[in-house]
């Protein structure tokens, strides 16, 4: 819930499985990602130790829970404003490394209003949706959010007037009354209320509502609200009237000097108090008291503190009617006296805390009250950047995360890391983290669940663009473990080829090998007919691809050629030892054909290799017979181990007639040819 | 995707198909499920994504990371045919060319057709770029002319296909900079095609200004186009000028971030979502 953060502990109730042998069970957890924990009930080594010895069987049934924190931005409708002022973010960095002085001031004004209105938007769509929803808690959840934005907002702008536009003297006082008008509707509503009535002068909000006008410096409105009183044709009444209508506005383009308006100024004021002291208004107490405010006497803001709402308003008032021309820096002189009109420091509370600061001038008071106040990073991330590329902002070194803009930057992506979607968002955040954030974008890419091979994609995307070659061949890796063990041999071999591993081709390509044997033919053909140049990535795999090769060739009727690829892919010792009867197996069928196929030479070579099979397999034999006098292993494998030996001898006798009728052709043709 | 004005057919990343029925009752719009077709995307038990679907007159075809082809009938709760080893790898997209043919391409390279009159369970024929093994993200085909098909690979890359040659593309363009996540053709006007990527950007490429005279073939890794080329209705896209650079590519989203990861085109409106949890809308655009 988006809200003020409190100061107490948290304290957090994780079920855990009933208590079986009386011992406490500890808890232990693990970082998922970002402002993510799992969270397991496990015992420590001692009670462990325990359990071992009373029970051992009954291990306690494990359960992790995901934990996790500052997750107020995950909603719907907060979601949009992550993603808009994302884009503000990156066009606002593009722009900052542009260095261009001239209009830099207005651009970055540009920037901070899209901020305000991207805000702006989520609160209306807040609003809309507690019309919307019948649902008391969500509606508290929404109303506090609105509450959060609001206060941001209002924050946000009072930061753009004071530190990032540059405003002259006169200036500061107009864009303040206008925030003042805009964020505090009061006397709209105390207007309105009395214009209900049919004698709007009689009702108590009426001479509120004039007050308020005036202590906003709004004189039209008061002056319209005047003109509905009865007595308006009187003496006093035309006074104050002439009062308010004579009073001087700074506008910029009025082409009076900043002395020349302040001359003007403390001419009218000298006026207002003239006629104050010649008790031209003694008998109306009310239009009095707009005397006194205009003369901007101390006294009479005070009495008023109720319709000034807050001490802020009340600063701006009265420099209002004391100094209009008042610098940004010297509107902290009359800080202290209002707070006490309000009832001192210990009733500020944390808004209060954050204007102060602001009015102070001291942007790092600011956001250190903000990121400790207010429950996500996003506010105090985003007006620090935007502060540190008006040039506000002196970056010092802190004793953690670099600087300050990094550390509130590496925090907001932080808490948007274990969302399913926005941690591309997070991660884009990352990238504009010169120290630490290819460190934390590293940390948090082998975390991301891949959940989905679209999903796998996009994270190799983000490594391949941030050069993070070594998290890029893991998530491959990962990928192809996942399909092997779906059972997909074909695409645990094409993510092997991805991430290059030749260790896990090797590995791959035996369980191709011996799927062929258990089956007679291969699976995913698809893949291994077309490796290409990728099959060199391991011996095993090469082997599997030429061996393919050489299935396709003996079935496209290409005989000459695949027999000689048979004959090197036995003489290269490209094939492990296990497959070479099979191979020689297959080079029964081509040793009967009509032709010559093997030259004598080549038959020599696959006598030699027969040869070695043979000397291996006796030697296993003596082995298998040695083992079994020492194990007297049963009669069922006895009688298996014979069969094998039965028909393994038996192709042997098979290969070493094809191989010798073979031989004895060769010789004659080629004894021919010579002749 | 829309099966009639009324149902929508949907796929889901936990290897479901359904069918949602939107009504729209006096400004209440209501889009409720009708059809479910559970767990029609699985390895050995646990579902897997079903990455794409197409439909045709009232069969509906869907393809997933299983590497299986399902061929659904809305009036069965069983698919009425599958094809479970279609596809060593992940097979990312599936359209129909005809009725009964389809088209798959895979994360291997692979375009393979298959003829779901035939019982073999043998893709009909195999496309492919030698020697690359770079994934095809997506596929569409010509409207008109059938044998044409567009698609769009990992690395970029947009590759034309002619399916009566053998096998290599006939027309590769270097385009985005990262995955081509959707290629479509426009419906009236096919020398229209629209792509998205990861990049962010989406490219409208209008192939009209290029003559479409039968032309030789001088674009890279291209087998020599035959003398079928000699039809009148020859598409530029086949044509020899694809690839040099005469196309005007119009970005419709200029300054866009984040990936695009679908778009559709209907008339002159164009529609595309994108990784910003936004969905963008270009209305009036000037297709010729």
């Amino acid at each position: 819930m988006a809200s003020e953060r409190d100061n107490d502990v948290k304290f957090l109730d994780i079920p855990s499985p009933p208590n079986v042998h009386g011992l406490d069970i500890g808890l232990k957890a693990k970082w998922g990602r970002g402002n993510q924990l799992y969270v397991f009930p496990s015992p420590s080594e001692a009670t462990e130790l325990v359990f071992e010895l009373r029970r051992p069987q009954q291990q306690p049934q494990a359960q992790i829970h995901e934990v996790r924190w500052n997750t107020d931005m995950y909603s719907p409708i907060t979601r949009k404003l992550v993603n808009e002022s994302h884009n503000t973010f990156k066009a606002l960095q593009k722009f900052g490394s542009e260095i261009n002085e001239t209009n830099r001031r207005t651009q970055l004004v540009k920037f901070s209003r899209r901020y305000r209105s991207v805000m702006k938007a989520c609160v209306i769509d807040l609003q809309t949706s507690i019309d919307g929803t019948i649902d008391e808690s969500e509606k508290q959840e929404f109303m506090g959010q609105v509450q959060l934005f609001e206060i941001i907002e209002l924050i946000w702008s009072l930061c753009e007037i004071l530190f990032i536009e540059n405003l002259k003297g006169g200036a500061i006082m107009i864009h303040l009354l206008d925030w003042v008008k805009w964020h505090f509707t009061q006397p709209n509503e105390l207007c309105q209320h009395a214009l209900q009535e049919d004698n709007p002068e009689n009702s108590s909000f009426y001479w509120d509502a004039i007050y308020s006008f005036v202590l906003q410096g709004r004189v039209g409105d008061a002056r319209s609200l005047l003109a509905l009183h009865s007595l308006k044709d009187t003496d006093t009444f035309t006074s104050i009237d002439e009062l308010l209508r004579k009073m001087p506005i700074y506008a910029d383009f009025s082409g009076l000097t900043l002395g020349e308006f302040d001359l003007k100024w403390r001419y009218w004021q000298e006026e207002c108090a003239r006629r104050l002291d010649d008790g031209d208004f003694g008998h109306q107490k009310n239009l009095e008291t707009i005397c006194k405010i205009l003369c901007g006497e101390d006294q009479v803001f005070v009495d008023l503190c109720d319709l000034c709402q807050s001490w802020y308003q009340m600063v701006i008032s009265k420099h209002l009617y004391t100094n209009p021309t008042v610098k940004a820096f010297d509107l902290q002189y009359h800080i202290q006296p209002c707070i006490d009109a309000f009832g001192g420091n210990s009733q500020l509370a944390t808004l209060d805390n954050i204007i102060h600061a602001a009015l102070e001038f001291d942007i790092h008071q600011v956001i250190k009250e903000s990121s400790a106040q207010l429950s996500n990073w996003w506010f105090s991330a985003h007006i620090t950047d935007l502060l540190h590329h008006a040039g506000q902002l002196d970056l010092q070194k802190l004793n953690f995360g670099s600087d300050l803009r990094e550390f509130l930057l590496l925090e907001y992506s932080t808490s948007l890391m274990s969302h399913e979607s926005l941690w591309q968002v997070g991660a884009s955040y990352l990238n504009h983290c010169p120290e630490f954030g290819r460190a934390y974008l590293e940390h948090y890419v082998e975390r991301i669940p891949l959940t989905t091979e679209k999903i796998a994609q996009k994270v190799l995307r983000l490594c391949e663009q941030q050069e993070l070659y070594e998290s890029a061949r893991s998530i491959c890796k990962v990928m192809g473990m996942k399909a092997l063990q779906n059972g997909r041999l074909g695409s645990a071999l094409s993510w092997c080829l991805k991430s290059k591993d030749s260790t896990f081709a090797t590995y791959l390509s035996e369980k191709f090998l011996v799927e062929y044997t258990d089956r007679g033919d291969f699976s995913n053909l698809d893949i291994i007919d077309n490796l290409g140049p990728a099959m060199l990535l391991s011996n095993q795999l090469t082997f599997l691809g030429k061996y393919c090769e050489f299935h396709k060739m003996y079935a496209d009727g290409d005989f000459k050629a695949a027999a000689s690829l048979l004959l090197s892919l036995l003489t290269a010792r490209l094939a492990p030892k296990s497959f070479w009867m099979v191979l020689l197996t297959d080079a029964l069928p081509l040793l009967e054909l009509d032709d010559v196929i093997f030259s004598s030479e080549q038959t020599y070579e696959l006598m030699h290799i027969l040869e070695e099979i043979s000397l291996c397999d006796r030697l296993e034999n003596v082995q298998a017979a040695n083992e079994y006098k020492e194990n007297k292993e049963d009669n069922k494998s006895e009688s298996k181990n014979k069969a094998k030996l039965e028909v393994g001898k038996e192709k042997v006798e098979l290969l070493k007639i094809g191989l010798a009728r073979n031989l004895a052709r060769a010789i004659v043709v080629e004894g021919n040819v010579q002749t | 995707m829309f099966l009639t004005q009324e149902l929508i057919l949907a796929s889901s990343s936990s290897g479901n198909v359904s069918v949602y029925r939107h009504t729209c009752n006096q400004n209440l719009q209501k889009v409720e499920m009708e059809i479910l077709w559970q767990g029609l995307h699985q390895n050995q038990g646990t579902p897997c994504s079903c990455t794409c679907i197409t439909s045709r007159n009232n069969e509906i075809v869907s393809v997933g990371e299983d590497g299986r082809i399902n061929v659904l009938d809305m009036n069965k709760n069983q698919p009425i045919r599958t094809i479970d080893k279609a596809d060593s790898s992940t097979t990312n997209a599936v359209k129909f060319l005809k009725q009964c043919e389809i088209i798959t391409v895979n994360s291997c390279g692979q375009l393979k057709t298959w003829d779901l009159r035939q019982h073999t369970n043998e893709p009909a024929k195999i496309f492919l770029l030698t020697g690359e093994q770079v994934p095809l993200n997506c596929v569409d085909k010509h409207p008109h002319q059938p044998h044409i098909v567009a698609s769009g690979g990992q690395d970029g890359m947009l590759s034309i296909w002619d399916m009566r040659q053998e096998r290599l593309p006939v027309t590769l363009l270097d385009a985005h900079s990262s995955d081509t996540w959707e290629v479509k053709f426009h419906e009236s006007r096919p020398d229209n095609i629209f792509t998205c990527s990861e990049d962010g950007a989406v490219w409208h490429w209008n192939g009209s200004s290029m003559s479409s005279q039968p032309g030789k073939a001088n674009v890279s890794n291209v087998l020599p186009l035959t003398s079928q080329h000699e039809e009148s209705t020859a598409s530029p896209w086949l044509a020899s000028d694809a690839s040099k650079h005469r196309i005007d590519i119009t970005d419709l989203i200029p300054g866009n971030i984040m990936s695009v990861n679908s778009l559709d085109i209907e008339n002159n409106t164009f529609l595309c979502g994108s990784d910003a949890e936004a969905v963008y809308i270009v209305s009036n655009l000037t297709i010729w």
